[in-house]
This record gives C-alpha cells, sequence and structure tokens, in this order.
C-alpha cells in the first residue's frame, strides 16, 4: 500500500512536515511560507536549562508550535493522538493508512538507521510523514533527507517510543477539515505581527535583548568559567545555530525567502526590500560562527578574541532590532 | 548568502548521498532552494561536542577501573544518554539510576533490575556485568 505522496526535502523538519503534508491535502505553501505564518523566527537563550553540559540557545518555537499556529490562522483542524500502548500506536497508524491518509510523526532522532552516526543524539522533536506499507516496511518521508527511505515496523517502534526530554509518545497527527479557500493575506499579517513582538519583547533572555545578553556573557565567561568550558559554550550556540533539523542561521534566510513571497502576495513592496536586509543579518551569523568556529579550533587564549566576536554579536543583535522594527512599520 | 556562496565542504554525509537544503538567492536576488554538502564551521562545532562527549567517555572508563563507578555510566554514556533519557528507557526513577551508576550500589544489585538496563542497550547481561574497556 502506496499513497501518492509527494516528498520534497526542507531545511527544517516541522515546516518540511507541514508544507508537505499540506500540499498533499489540496493547499499549496511553501516551506517558507508555513515558516513564516508560524512567527518561525525566534531567538531565547535559557542558562538554567543545561544540554549537553551547555546552556541551552533557541532559535525557534518550541516543537509543535509551528503546526498549531499554522493551523489556526489558515483555519484547518489537527487532529492528534499520543499512546501508552506500542500496540494501539501502530494500529492506528495502519487504520490511517489504510485510509489513504499520510500522517505525521514525532519521532526521536538517536534511533534513525539513516542518519549519520554525528547527528544521532537523544533529541526527540523530528518530524517525518508515513506514507504507505510495504510488507512489513513502512514507507518514510523525512523532509530533512533527499529522497524517501523505509524503517521497519519495529525501527518504526523504537524511534515512536523514544524516551527522555519531550518523549514522543507515539505521537501521531494529521490536518482534517480542509477549507476550501484561505486568507493567506490575514495568516501572513498574523504572523508577522507575531514575530516582530515576539523578537523586541520587553524581556531580557528572548529576542534582540537575549542575543545582546549572550554578547555581554561571552565578554565575561572567559575569566569567570574558563576557556575551555567557554569554547564549548559557542560551539552550542553554533550548533543550535546550524545543526540540522534545528538550525537557526539558517532560519533567518527560510525567514527572508518567506518575506520575498509574502511581499508579491500583499502587493507590498517594503517586505521585499526586508528580505533583502534580513538576508545581509543571516550573513552576519555565518560570518560569526565562522569566528567563533576558529576560536575553538585555534583554542586561542587572549580575551581581546571573544571581546572581538561578542562586539560581532552585539551588532546582530542591534541589526536585529532595528529590522523588526523597520518590519512593524512595514505591515501597518 | 547567494547560491554560489553556499558552503560546498566536507562533512560526515559529504561522502553519502545525503545533502542538506539551504535557502539563497540566485543573481536575480530570487530566492530558492540550494543543496549543501557541508559546512566547515558547523563540523568543527559538532567535532568539538563528540570531543567532549569522548573526553567524558574516558574519564568514566577511568573511574570504573578505579572502583568508583559502575558499568551502567559507561553504557549510558556511550550510548550518548544522561540521567534523565536512562531513567526514561529503564523505567526507573532518576535519583535511583544515579545511584545505580555507582560501583558500591552496582555489587548489590538483582539480576532483574540489570536486566532492565541490559534491554535498555540492548546488550547482554554477561557484557552489562563484564564491560569491555
Amino acid at each position: 500500500m502506496k499513497i501518492n505522496f509527494e516528498h520534497n526535502q526542507s531545511a527544517h523538519c516541522e515546516n518540511g512536515v507541514v508544507s508537505n503534508l499540506l500540499n498533499y491535502n489540496g493547499l499549496k505553501v511553501s516551506e517558507p511560507m508555513v515558516f513564516g505564518i508560524a512567527s518561525g523566527v525566534f531567538f531565547i537563550y535559557i542558562p538554567f536549562i543545561k544540554v549537553n553540559f551547555a546552556p541551552m540557545f533557541s532559535f525557534r518555537p518550541v516543537p509543535g508550535f509551528i503546526f498549531s499556529r499554522v493551523s489556526k490562522r489558515l483555519g484547518f483542524k489537527i487532529k492528534r493522538h499520543k499512546f501508552n500502548s506500542k500496540e494501539k500506536a501502530q494500529q492506528t497508524l495502519d487504520a490511517e493508512l489504510s485510509k489513504n491518509n499520510p500522517v505525521g510523526l514525532q519521532v526521536g532522532v538517536y534511533n534513525l538507521t539513516y542518519f549519520p552516526d554525528e547527528y544521532r543524539f537523544h533529541f526527540n522533536a523530528h518530524n517525518l510523514v508515513v506514507y504507505g506499507k510495504d510488507g512489513g516496511d513502512y514507507l518514510i518521508s523525512d523532509p530533512v533527507m533527499p529522497q524517501v527511505t523505509t524503517l521497519s515496523a519495529k525501527e518504526l517502534e523504537k524511534v515512536r517510543f523514544a524516551k527522555g526530554p519531550f518523549a514522543p509518545k507515539g505521537h501521531i497527527y494529521y490536518p482534517t477539515e480542509l477549507p476550501n479557500d484561505v486568507d493567506l493575506k490575514k495568516a501572513i499579517t498574523k504572523g508577522i505581527k507575531q514575530a516582530y513582538r515576539h523578537m523586541l519583547a520587553p524581556v531580557p533572555l528572548v529576542g534582540f535583548r537575549g542575543i545582546r545578553y549572550v554578547a555581554k556573557r561571552i565578554r565575561k565567561w572567559p575569566d569567570k568559567i574558563g576557556v575551555k568550558k567557554t569554547n564549548h559554550y559557542l560551539g552550542q550556540l553554533v550548533r543550535m545555530q546550524e545543526e540540522i533539523g534545528t538550525g537557526g542561521g539558517g532560519f533567518r534566510f527560510i525567514f527572508a525567502a518567506f518575506l520575498q513571497e509574502a511581499s508579491v502576495i500583499m502587493e507590498n513592496p517594503k517586505l521585499a526590500e526586508l528580505s533583502v536586509e534580513m538576508t545581509a543579518i543571516g550573513d552576519q551569523w555565518r560570518d560569526f560562527a565562522i569566528d567563533a568556529s576558529r576560536l575553538y579550533k585555534n583554542r586561542s587564549r587572549e580575551t581581546d578574541a571573544y571581546n572581538k566576536i561578542a562586539d560581532k554579536l552585539d551588532a546582530i543583535g542591534l541589526a536585529e532590532r532595528a529590522f523588526f522594527l523597520d518590519l512593524k512599520r512595514a505591515i501597518k | 548568502m547567494k547560491k554560489e556562496e553556499v558552503p560546498q565542504d566536507e562533512s560526515c554525509f559529504s561522502h553519502t548521498d545525503m545533502k542538506e537544503v539551504v535557502y539563497a538567492v540566485d543573481k536575480d536576488g530570487k530566492y530558492g532552494k540550494a543543496l549543501s554538502s557541508g559546512w566547515e564551521a558547523k563540523t568543527i562545532a559538532l567535532n568539538e561536542s563528540l570531543d567532549l562527549i569522548e573526553e567524558q567517555l574516558q574519564e568514566t572508563i577511568q573511574k570504573i577501573k578505579e572502583g568508583e563507578l559502575s558499568p551502567i555510566a559507561f553504557y549510558m554514556e556511550s550510548q550518548r544518554m544522561d540521567v534523565v533519557v536512562l531513567s526514561g528507557y529503564v523505567g526507573i526513577w532518576q535519583w535511583k539510576v544515579k545511584r545505580h551508576l555507582k560501583a558500591k550500589t552496582f555489587k548489590k544489585m538483582s539480576d532483574k533490575t540489570l536486566k532492565k538496563y541490559a534491554e535498555a542497550f540492548e546488550i547482554s547481561l554477561e557484557e552489562l556485568k563484564n564491560p569491555k574497556i
């Protein structure tokens, strides 16, 4: 049994699953459009939660938010199930497939056999689509992979019941009751409004203030926690910025792509100009990552190097502030 | 990022047919998807974190040999788990898992409990009791 499902590789798993599932159901929206409507552009620094011995930085909203925001703003419903029983989880999946309904699944990354070993961490908020069954194997469309692939029933069960933070518990989801015509303009406006509200939020660890705060910390880290730990923290920041599925620097480019698309739909040329600005900010993030990686590769001990990199990050924070203020004016 | 600037560096998947999608602008400034075989800055960050895990693992092995930690600590770290994740897989409270990491407690553990750990690590009971380290 195989559903005629179109696999489109994407930059980020959740955007990709949403975009591919909606396309299948007759609602054509691109990955950047999904990302923009869901206000996917974000920054938060959470010093009191440690992941892999370093504080948490995130360039995206909490996993799952993208789909729920898109559904709310485009006006469709999502059916979700979580399970305690592995048998029930598989039965529900099989039942949906037999109804010709491709479904999204939340899975853990560690046991995904087709991922390169270096990417296999116990991260439980990855997303993929199951679009059929061939004997005992499930047909898998993982949006970050170039081609479709398969997983045996046992392999799939393992990733659906991965344990730890964000344990998926067999989480299965699919859109229902799609509207005949959607108001893209309204959805785009809502997405943009929430994006600048969050990025300009008067909270110290969030948005552009969060970025500037991290820059300030980088100046102090070498003296306070030592060069080795500082380098590890910077490594974490770069990984969160660029890693597969969670990439944040990459997110700036997706947002820029969204603004370009939105500019045409909204007939608002200012958004196209802002797309160019966002591209420049994305390039600044890339520069920052290169400098940071040089720092911990060469194990430089001069504190001046950390001040320089902090300057760069601070400049990004200021650039994002100016950008989102402009965006606010542009959408009025 | 311009399409011609999309990094094509060596990475952990550059010798497979896997590539990552990134968004970049073409000559006319129009956005579209482009494929990247990997980026050095990212690979360095990833390796830095893997090195740290390896370093940690070597320290743990040393502590097991010195009789301070139990083999559970070794298998936990070699499978990139922490106490929270392991606690989920074995279905044992975190504070208990923490105790099981100590060599002293490990000696007193029943085979029934040890089996839970062996299953979580997908190894035999024998391997859990006598790790090859």
